[in-house]
C-alpha cells in the first residue's frame, strides 16, 4: 500500500472518529442534564418528553450546524490558502462573508419575515449577498488579465471586505437600534438555529462544493510549485483556479448564511492539520473537514457552557482561540 | 525535435489588432523568432534583462501560446497537443521556485509524475522508483525526506530538476538555473546538465545571463535583444566579443584557452552607458 493511502486512511479513520464522537457526544452535554433512557424511550409522547425535546430540538441541530460549518469553512480555507498560494489567506479574504452579511444586515434592517422551506429571509439574503460578493470579485480578477490574476483576485476582495463593511455600518447606522442587536449577533457569528431547515437548506451547496472539492488536492499540490510549474507539468492551471475559487466561494457562503462569519476556522483548522499531516493536500483536505467539524463543535460546548444559562455566540469562542494562534503563526513563520 | 516557426508573443495579444498596437513596454515579448531544437542538442539562449528569454521558453515549453506563428514538436503543433501528454516530453525548471507550503524533498519530486497518473491515482511503487532515480542522478538522494523549505539554494534547483526529470520528458528546459547560486553550485549545475544530455540522451534548451556557462555547456547559442533574434549558431562562432558587444554593449575579450578546453568571457566594460 502506497505511503500517501496508508497515511489517508489512518488520518480520515483517526479523524472521523473524533469529528463522529463530537457529534454524539456534544448534544448530551449541557447545563441541563438529559436522562438518555428518557430520551429514547417511545412509550413517553415526544410532546411530552422533556429529555427528548432537548436533545433533539434545541441540541442536535446546533451540533449538527456547527459540524456542517466548521467542515465547509475548514476545507474552503485549505482551498483558498491553497488557490492564494498564501498561508494566511482565510476563507472571508476575498469578500464572500462580507456579501453575506450585508445581505443579512439588509434582511435584518428591511424587517423581511419571509421564509421559504424552513429558511428565515435572513438566511437566504445573505447566501445571495455572499454569491453576489463572489460574482463581482470574480469579474474583477477577469477584466484586468486574460486568464485569472490571483492577485487582483486578492486586491479585489480585501477592497470590497472594507468596502462592503462601510455599506453594513451605513445600514446600521440608519436603521432602528433595536436591530442593532440582532445584526451584532449575527456578525458574531452563532450557531443558535431554529431547527433542522436551515441546515438541510445549506446542504446541497456544501456537498456540491465538497464534490468539486474532491477534483482539486492534487492540482492544488503542484500549484504550490507556482502556477508556471503547475502548467507545465500538465495542469489546467485556469481551470483549477476557477473549479477551486467557485467551490469554495460556495461552500463559505453556505457556511456563513447558516452561522454567520465564524471567525478563524478557516485559517487555525488547516494550520493544526497542516501541522499533524504535512502538506499533501490530498491528506489536508479531508482531514480538515473532519477536524474542523470536531473543533466548532467543541467551541460551540464551551459558548453554550463558559457562563451558563447565558450562550455565548461561538464567534467569539473562536476568535478569542484563533486571534492569538493567528499571532503566533505570522511570528513562527520564516 | 522542437522547432519554432517564426513565433511572436506579445503580452495582452490576442488579436493581429492588438498586435499592431504593440506590447506593454513592461513585459517583455519576443518577435519572429525561428529555432529549431536537434534532439541530443543543448542549446543556450542568452540576452540581456527584458529581451524576451523567459517569454521564448514559456512559448516553447506550450505554457504561453505565441500571437502569431507556431511551435511544434516532432512536426506537431504544440498548441494541439494535449497538456499532460505535452508534460510528459517537455519539462521545465524555472529560475527558482518557493513553495507556499511545507512538502518534502520526496514529495516534490513526485510532483513530476502527475502527468503519468490518472486524476485520482496516488503515486506507486514505480513513481518511487523514477523519483528515487531522479533523486539519485542530481545527487540528492540524501535529501528525500528533508523539507524542500530548509534546503540551500543549490539543493534545491537541484531537487527542482529531479521532478522535472521525474517527469521522464526527454526534452528539458531552464531558465537561468544559475542566476541565484554561488560559483560552486554553478559549476554543479553545469556538470549536472552536460551528465544528463550525455547520459540520459536529454535535450536542453537553457536560459542563462552567465556567458562562460553557456560557453562550456551550450553546442549553440541563440542571441536575443528586445525580443528579437540577433543571430544563433554554434557556440564557437556565435559567442564572440562582437556579438557580445551587440547583446549587452559590453566590451569583452573572447578567447579559446587551451587549459579549460573551451571559450573564455572576460568582460571588461560597458561601453554605451543608459
Amino acid at each position: 500500500m502506497s505511503d500517501v493511502r496508508r497515511r489517508l486512511f489512518g488520518w480520515t479513520a483517526l479523524l472521523g472518529a473524533v469529528a463522529l464522537a463530537a457529534i454524539v457526544g456534544a448534544p448530551l452535554v449541557g447545563t441541563t442534564r438529559i436522562n438518555l433512557a428518557r430520551a429514547f424511550d417511545s412509550a413517553v409522547p415526544f410532546a411530552d418528553n422533556v429529555d427528548a425535546q432537548i436533545l433533539f430540538i434545541a441540541r442536535l441541530p446546533r451540533v449538527l450546524a456547527a459540524a456542517l460549518v466548521g467542515a465547509a469553512l475548514a476545507a474552503a480555507g485549505v482551498v483558498f490558502q491553497a488557490l492564494l498560494r498564501n498561508p494566511l489567506a482565510t476563507p472571508f479574504t476575498l469578500g464572500v462573508s462580507a456579501g453575506a452579511a450585508l445581505g443579512a444586515v439588509l434582511a435584518i434592517s428591511l424587517k423581511l419575515q419571509v421564509s421559504l422551506w424552513g429558511v428565515s429571509a435572513v438566511t437566504g439574503a445573505s447566501f445571495a449577498g455572499s454569491l453576489g460578493a463572489v460574482a463581482i470579485v470574480y469579474a474583477l480578477a477577469r477584466a484586468r488579465h486574460q486568464g485569472f490574476s490571483t492577485n487582483v483576485l486578492l486586491l479585489a476582495g480585501v477592497t470590497l471586505n472594507s468596502f462592503f463593511s462601510a455599506l453594513i455600518l451605513f445600514v446600521q447606522y440608519i436603521a432602528d437600534p433595536n436591530e442593532t442587536v440582532q445584526t451584532l449577533r449575527w456578525l458574531m457569528g452563532d450557531l443558535g438555529v431554529a431547527g433542522y431547515g436551515p441546515i438541510l437548506a445549506a446542504l446541497p451547496p456544501t456537498i456540491a462544493a465538497f464534490v468539486a472539492f474532491a477534483w482539486l488536492p492534487k492540482t492544488m499540490n503542484l500549484l504550490s510549485l507556482g502556477a508556471d510549474a503547475a502548467e507545465s507539468r500538465g495542469v489546467d492551471v485556469a481551470r483549477a483556479q476557477r473549479v477551486a475559487f467557485f467551490a469554495a466561494s460556495l461552500a463559505t457562503g453556505a457556511a456563513v448564511s447558516l452561522g454567520g462569519p465564524i471567525g478563524f476556522i478557516g485559517i487555525i483548522v488547516p494550520h493544526l492539520v497542516r501541522l499533524l499531516v504535512g502538506a499533501d493536500h490530498r491528506i489536508v483536505l479531508p482531514a480538515a473537514a473532519l477536524l474542523g467539524a470536531a473543533f466548532l463543535i467543541g467551541c460551540d460546548v464551551v459558548a453554550r457552557l463558559v457562563m451558563a444559562p447565558v450562550e455565548l455566540p461561538v464567534g467569539i469562542i473562536t476568535s478569542m482561540i484563533g486571534g492569538p494562534f493567528f499571532l503566533w503563526l505570522l511570528v513562527r513563520q520564516r | 525535435m522542437l522547432k519554432a516557426d517564426s513565433v511572436t508573443y506579445i503580452h495582452g495579444a490576442r488579436t493581429t489588432d492588438d498586435l499592431a498596437k504593440g506590447s506593454r513596454a513592461d513585459v517583455p515579448g519576443v518577435r519572429d523568432v525561428s529555432l529549431t531544437v536537434e534532439r541530443g542538442a543543448i542549446i543556450g539562449l542568452l540576452g540581456p534583462n527584458g529581451s524576451g528569454k523567459t517569454t521564448l521558453l514559456r512559448v516553447l515549453a506550450g505554457v504561453l501560446a505565441p500571437t502569431a506563428g507556431r511551435v511544434t514538436l516532432d512536426g506537431v503543433n504544440l498548441a494541439s497537443i494535449a497538456r499532460r501528454e505535452r508534460a510528459r516530453r517537455i519539462a521545465v525548471v524555472p529560475q527558482e521556485t518557493h513553495l507556499a507550503f511545507d512538502f518534502s524533498v520526496r514529495e516534490v519530486v513526485l510532483m513530476g509524475r502527475y502527468p503519468h497518473l490518472g486524476a485520482f491515482e496516488l503515486e506507486g511503487p514505480h513513481d518511487l522508483v523514477v523519483a528515487r532515480d531522479a533523486l539519485a542522478a542530481t545527487g540528492t538522494e540524501h535529501l528525500e525526506h528533508r523539507p524542500f523549505a530548509t534546503l540551500s539554494g543549490g539543493e534545491k534547483q537541484r531537487v527542482v530538476i529531479a521532478s522535472a526529470l521525474a517527469q521522464q520528458a526527454d526534452l528539458l528546459l531552464l531558465d537561468e538555473p544559475t542566476a541565484s547560486l554561488d560559483l560552486g553550485y554553478q559549476l554543479a549545475i553545469a556538470s549536472l546538465v552536460a551528465r544528463l544530455n550525455r547520459e540520459r540522451g536529454l535535450t536542453v534548451v537553457v536560459a542563462t545571463h552567465d556567458l562562460n556557462f553557456a560557453a562550456g555547456l551550450c553546442g549553440s547559442l541563440v542571441l536575443l535583444r528586445g525580443g528579437t533574434m540577433l543571430g544563433s549558431g554554434p557556440t564557437a562562432e556565435t559567442l564572440t566579443a562582437a556579438s557580445i558587444q551587440a547583446l549587452y554593449d559590453v566590451d569583452a575579450r573572447v578567447w579559446f584557452d587551451q587549459g579549460a578546453g573551451r571559450i573564455a568571457v572576460l568582460p571588461i566594460e560597458k561601453t554605451r552607458h543608459v
